[in-house]
């Protein structure tokens, strides 16, 4: 089977840094800022950034539908911190006019754990991943507030007044962290997510697997 | 270093990584300069990154002379519950007490200035030992590479500030890179000379020559004005863009906040720029930088 070809939102944001873990996963990763560089992927990664920008940006030129819709649709996707955001269907503590792509059944609550001087990092259990914590790197990071009854919750902050919050979810195949896994060497999560986008691109082809 | 905020489960703020994990997340954005509240929640509106908060933008700085020094703690907390975007603030070169209380006030990053009058002419601010962290000017490599050393989690070039002139930060951007491409074609032994050229740690050296970058995020500022001037620094490097003057100092901000930013995610396509580029009104009224007496230069502030 061909490798699977993600495209990374590259409006604003750590984009070197997905495509590069991507990449590394084996996929053919590419940068996505048109509409029709979009038509092309097998997934989508939202990347870290400052989502009202990414947000504006994407509705300015004209990404914010097909983006919409092609979750909707089924589309692998996995966002890291404004990702999650991005991908929320609800969120708090935004700019009242502010818009999601949506496809997960969240509440996410904009810079929860406060500003910069409150980014931090830490170990945390991530449910399914093989090989104990992942060191996670929180930057005026977002937390899900509430999560829907069809979404799983993958990971959870330990310890402090925030212990018990969710920072990872999954919805079909739709993930999402509060944190970055592309800031650090652990490739796991994007291991993860290229799976996922593998199986869907073998559902979606299922021929293609005995050419 | 303790948390301000209680929520925060360990001990793990103020790292480099957090700090330099910051940057990151600014790529591909551009950053205001703001002097208030409603021009904060323009600069939002027309998708900026985060805001710089300061008392006077550099072209009053500039016009109205006199010592120029951290702003206003009313102005910043104003600024700061005006946006949900980061907002940034300058300290002095080498004031590490007004450092202190930007800190306290919780901006998420401290520009440490030659914009602002220098409050020492030998050191610059210890920057490891804050928890918030800092960006600091520079007009070549050796210079990028000692305030790192200090602990700058982000470096910008310098460019004449307030002259809405790209002119030096044309300059700054291409010895910056030209300073990283050299160190690529040294041996071990060369490199130890390259450090001493540099006046630079060594390990910081090797650490460039093999990653071929700065190990921190490196933006553009000074003198930039217009989409075009914004795209031109994103094609010599830049990662971002700091816009001082050349946005409130124009005919329309608001448009002309929106074209930079649009201009800045597609530095590398000239029908967008061009498209955004139409209609934005007067720019800012530029200064010929080499009619500028050394005095009056901002980019020899700091060493």
């Amino acid at each position: 089977m061909r490798a699977p070809v993600i495209g990374v939102l590259a409006l604003q944001g750590d984009v070197r840094e997905h495509l590069a873990a991507l990449r590394e996963q084996g996929a053919e990763a590419v940068p996505v800022r048109r509409p029709e560089e979009l038509a092309g992927v097998d997934g989508v990664v939202l990347p870290g950034g400052e989502s009202t920008t990414i947000v504006k940006l994407a509705a300015r030129f004209g990404l914010l539908e097909p983006l919409r819709a092609a979750v909707r649709d089924g589309l692998p996707a996995y966002g890291s911190c404004a990702g999650m955001i991005l991908l929320a269907d609800r969120i708090l503590d935004a700019p009242p006019d502010q818009e999601t792509v949506g496809g997960l059944d969240v509440t996410v609550r904009r810079n929860a754990f406060g500003r910069q001087v409150d980014s931090f990092e830490a170990d945390l259990a991530f449910e399914g991943l093989a090989g104990g914590a992942v060191h996670a790197v929180f930057i005026r990071a977002p937390w899900v507030e509430e999560a829907g009854e069809g979404v799983e919750v993958l990971g959870r902050v330990v310890g402090g007044t925030a212990d018990g919050r969710i920072v990872a979810v999954r919805q079909g195949n739709v993930v999402a962290t509060s944190f970055h896994p592309e800031l650090t060497g652990d490739r796991r999560v994007h291991a993860l997510f290229v799976e996922i986008v593998r199986r869907h691109l073998a559902e979606q082809s299922p021929s293609e697997e005995n050419s | 270093m303790a948390a301000q905020n209680d929520s925060v489960p360990s001990a793990g703020t103020g790292t480099d990584r957090v700090k330099r994990g910051m940057a990151e997340q600014l790529k591909g954005g551009v950053i205001m300069d703001v002097v208030t509240p409603e021009q904060a929640k323009i600069a939002e509106d027309a998708g900026a990154v985060a805001v710089m908060a300061l008392e006077r933008v550099p072209a009053d700085i500039r016009a109205e002379g006199g010592i120029s020094r951290m702003s206003d703690p009313d102005m910043i907390d104003g600024i700061i519950s005006a946006v949900s975007i980061p907002v940034m603030a300058k300290a002095r070169i080498g004031h590490f007490v007004e450092a202190r209380v930007l800190q306290a006030l919780g901006v998420d990053y401290i520009d440490e200035s030659e914009v602002l009058s220098p409050a020492d002419e030998a050191h610059h601010i210890a920057k490891s030992e804050f928890t918030v962290p800092f960006v600091c000017g520079a007009t070549d490599l050796g210079e990028a590479l000692r305030r790192i050393s200090e602990g700058a989690a982000m470096i910008r070039s310098k460019g004449e500030a307030g002259t809405g002139n790209v002119v030096e930060a044309t300059r700054h951007m291409r010895a910056i890179r030209a300073g990283i491409k050299r160190l690529g074609t040294l041996d071990e032994t060369e490199l130890f000379v390259a450090a001493k050229e540099l006046r630079a740690p060594y390990d910081l050296v090797v650490e460039v020559a093999r990653l071929g970058k700065l190990p921190v995020v490196l933006f553009t500022a000074g003198g930039i004005a217009t989409p075009a001037d914004a795209a031109m620094m994103m094609q010599l490097g830049a990662e971002g863009v700091f816009v001082g003057s050349g946005i409130f100092k124009s005919g329309d901000p608001a448009l002309r906040a929106a074209a930079i930013v649009q201009a800045t995610t597609f530095h590398d396509d000239p029908d967008v720029i061009a498209k955004v580029s139409r209609g934005l009104g007067e720019a800012m009224v530029g200064i010929n930088v080499s009619t500028l007496p050394e005095s009056e230069r901002f980019a020899t502030r700091g060493w």
